[in-house]
């Protein structure tokens, strides 16, 4: 009895428990590096499941809106001397008005042309920012400010007293990435136990019941997918100040299946999965390459395995299987397998 | 029981005595640690695959004599696969996780220029292995690297062009990193050789066809000569419609397409191309009286045996930087940062695969124009022009 976990846990607070106590467990300022990072893109992460797991559209250019962030407020603030915060606004009204401009028409339309039109969105982005060396440098890539809010800069090499304590900047930035998470994670949720989020789930199981009951399907699918635009792209803002240089390859194809394999390896329609989806895409490169040459034959193997044995993604198959073992109590029989 | 706790307790301490006498000599001889991160797999993998392979045969080799200041050399290597940002993890890594002395990479300049603000932070001394000009310029006082600049290369085939009375020409470049960065140079110092670019040709780097472009160069009066600029099977696709629509104009390529490779991909339409290229190419043409003819026979035979593959260009960056490092660290006497790193500027008349270095505090690369041969193909063979 006493291994018996609440039936719906508290998802927030636990997280935040695990963001606030990581810093304790981590080596070295490299671990705290690659956890600041796996923060940001869980974040964006969260924001691609809203489209896909509840929405269930799938964009295949994702990694472009992502780009897109970063690229503006590494132009706007490299190249025209803005500040970082509204560089990154106006970098995601830019995404949000492409995204609206895009999904307007094509979510109109059933079926999954939205993957279609987002893929070739994709393409042509990352064409551009390749080409268009005059302005984001080309291929070569693109260093970026440090971040700056109210005049005061944030670099991960630089000091910061913070209440009479003396603070590296890539704790603070650590910091301000969990934040980032936990306020993704947060709007998320809202978002779902919204009328929108069951609009969006009557989408999902049926699209033409849910415009019998009177759901106007096409508005909902567009607001979403513009909303998870909006989370690539200030994700991708912030992304690019704290890694400080930004290649084409943020933008490209390969990165937008990347985000994608995080959502459906972590579980579509679970926005803890998802995170764990991030986390365990980023960290497999770094704890493989001990594997050497193998290590693309274990990154598939283990993806092909997840996908076989988990089809539901990682955390529904592993908390379903929690929830097989445990006993059912007697009292409320039904609870178990809700 | 009390009196055996003691007698353990203090056998315990003497065996942890003489440890401590053992390890003494043994740290004398703590292995430098060399971190490497290269890309071995992915679109860059041509470059990051020999160079690999040539830092791990030479580590071996230097162990095997004895190492370095009476230490041996620990190679810890990762491969990015070409992605900028995983160069950047690595490198980071490297830095404060392995706490490397010495980071010799990456292979491309996006890997490289990724990695450039860590190293910088951290006081590290990299060297990489990258072309473009933008690596060591401006001077960063940690990175260094071995590739000549793209902007020697177009002045190599500039001087070369002047040299045959050419006054216009029609470039075309590749829309890659390569491509670009080196149109770019090449704009920037024409006009030094009075040489007027007359026209500006671009294409993809998957593109199959580049009649349109190479017809409007044609049609541009003025034009003596044409000089491409790029990479990979592009440049190759260039020759073979070159030949193809007959143009009788002198044609360049840039060191982009100097393997023997591209003498496989071109055919009998590379007759008569001239590109600038490393002395790894043609090994035996070079005149005896050459400082280079023996480094680069020795690391050509000593590759190819190792391995049973052709010798690349690109294998030659990295020993290059390792031997630089080698030489910096024994001149210091030392593996600390800040000494390797002065070592490294100071070094002087360092010959080595790719040419002779001269460091200097306001070049970090070392290396003139003279060390790229101007080569011709002849009946489908490297020829030294020049």
């Amino acid at each position: 009895m006493a291994l018996r976990l609440p039936e719906r846990v508290p998802g927030l607070p636990v997280l935040a428990l695990v963001l606030l106590l990581l810093p304790l467990f981590l080596g070295n300022e490299f671990h705290l590096d690659i956890a600041t990072q796996i923060a940001l893109i869980a974040a964006t992460v969260v924001g691609l499941n809203l489209l896909v797991g509840y929405g269930g559209q799938v964009s295949l250019g994702h990694a472009a809106f992502f780009g897109m962030g970063a690229y503006a407020s590494a132009i706007l603030t490299g190249t025209y001397g803005w500040t970082s915060i509204p560089a990154l606004v106006c970098g995601a009204l830019l995404v949000a008005l492409l995204a609206w401009t895009l999904g307007r028409p094509i979510l109109r339309l059933k079926g999954h042309y939205l993957s279609m039109a987002t893929l070739g969105m994709g393409i042509i982005i990352a064409i551009v920012i390749n080409n268009e060396g005059w302005l984001t440098g080309g291929p070569d890539g693109l260093a970026v400010e440090p971040l700056t809010v109210m005049g005061a800069e944030l670099s991960i090499f630089d000091h910061y007293s913070l209440l009479g304590l003396e603070v590296s900047g890539a704790l603070l930035w650590y910091g301000l990435a969990a934040l980032l998470l936990l306020l993704a994670v947060w709007i998320a949720q809202n978002l779902v136990d919204s009328p929108i989020g069951r609009a969006l789930r009557a989408v999902h199981g049926s699209e033409v019941a849910a415009r019998v009951v009177g759901v106007d399907t096409s508005h909902y699918k567009l607001l979403i997918f513009v909303i998870s635009a909006v989370y690539a792209s200030v994700m991708g803002s912030f992304y690019a100040h704290y890694t400080g240089f930004i290649t084409p390859q943020v933008a490209s194809f390969e990165h937008s299946i990347e985000l994608i394999t995080m959502v459906v390896l972590g579980g579509m329609a679970s926005t803890y999965g998802v995170i764990l989806g991030a986390v365990l895409l980023m960290l497999l490169p770094q704890l493989l390459t001990d594997f050497q040459d193998y290590e693309m034959m274990m990154f598939g193997l283990i993806l092909m395995l997840t996908m076989i044995f988990m089809p539901k993604g990682l955390l529904p198959t592993l908390s379903e299987a929690v929830r097989r073992l445990r006993p059912r109590p007697a009292s409320a029989p039904a609870s178990g397998q809700e | 029981m009390v009196t055996k706790n003691r007698s353990v307790y203090r056998a315990v301490l003497l065996i942890l005595v003489l440890i401590c006498s053992m390890v003494v000599p043994v740290m004398a001889a703590e292995p430098i640690r060399i971190g490497a991160f290269v890309s071995a797999t992915g679109p860059a993998s041509f470059l990051g695959d020999p160079e690999l392979k040539t830092l791990e045969m030479y580590v071996e080799k230097i162990n095997a004599q004895g190492g370095v200041i009476g230490r041996p050399l620990r190679l810890i290597h990762y491969d990015d696969g070409g992605n900028a940002n995983e160069a950047r993890n690595f490198a980071n890594r490297l830095l404060r996780s392995d706490r490397v002395d010495l980071i010799i990479g990456g292979s491309t300049t996006g890997t490289t220029m990724a990695a450039v603000p860590l190293v910088e932070r951290a006081g590290r001394p990299m060297i990489s292995m990258a072309g473009a000009l933008v690596i060591t310029e401006p001077v960063r006082p940690w990175v260094f690297k071995t590739p000549q600049s793209d902007r020697m290369a177009a002045e190599r085939v500039l001087a070369d062009m002047q040299s045959r009375g050419i006054t216009g020409i029609g470039l075309i470049s590749g829309t890659d990193g390569f491509g670009r960065s080196g149109r770019e140079q090449t704009l920037a110092v024409a006009a030094d050789f009075g040489i007027q670019v007359l026209a500006d040709q671009t294409y993809g780097p998957q593109d199959t066809d580049m009649t349109a472009q190479l017809t409007r160069i044609r049609n541009t009066p003025g034009v003596e000569a044409v000089f491409n600029f790029g990479f990979g099977q592009g440049p190759a696709i260039v020759t073979r419609n070159y030949a193809h629509l007959g143009i009788e104009l002198p044609f360049y390529q840039s060191h982009g397409v100097a393997s023997d490779r591209f003498l496989d991909l071109a055919g009998s339409a590379a007759e008569g191309v001239r590109l600038p290229a490393s002395a790894l190419l043609v090994p035996d043409a070079l005149p005896d009286d050459d400082p280079q003819k023996q480094v680069v026979q020795d690391y050509k035979a000593a590759y190819e045996a190792r391995w049973n593959m052709p010798v690349s260009t690109f294998g030659g960056y990295a020993y290059d930087a390792l031997m630089l490092a080698v030489a910096a660290i024994e001149a210091a006497g030392t593996s600390e940062p800040k000494a390797v790193r002065d070592a490294l500027e100071q070094i002087q008349g360092h010959v080595g695969v790719t040419g002779t270095f001269n460091m200097s505090p306001d070049d970090h690369n070392g290396l003139a124009p003279e060390s790229f041969r101007l080569l011709e193909v002849r009946d489908g063979q490297w020829v030294l022009v020049d």
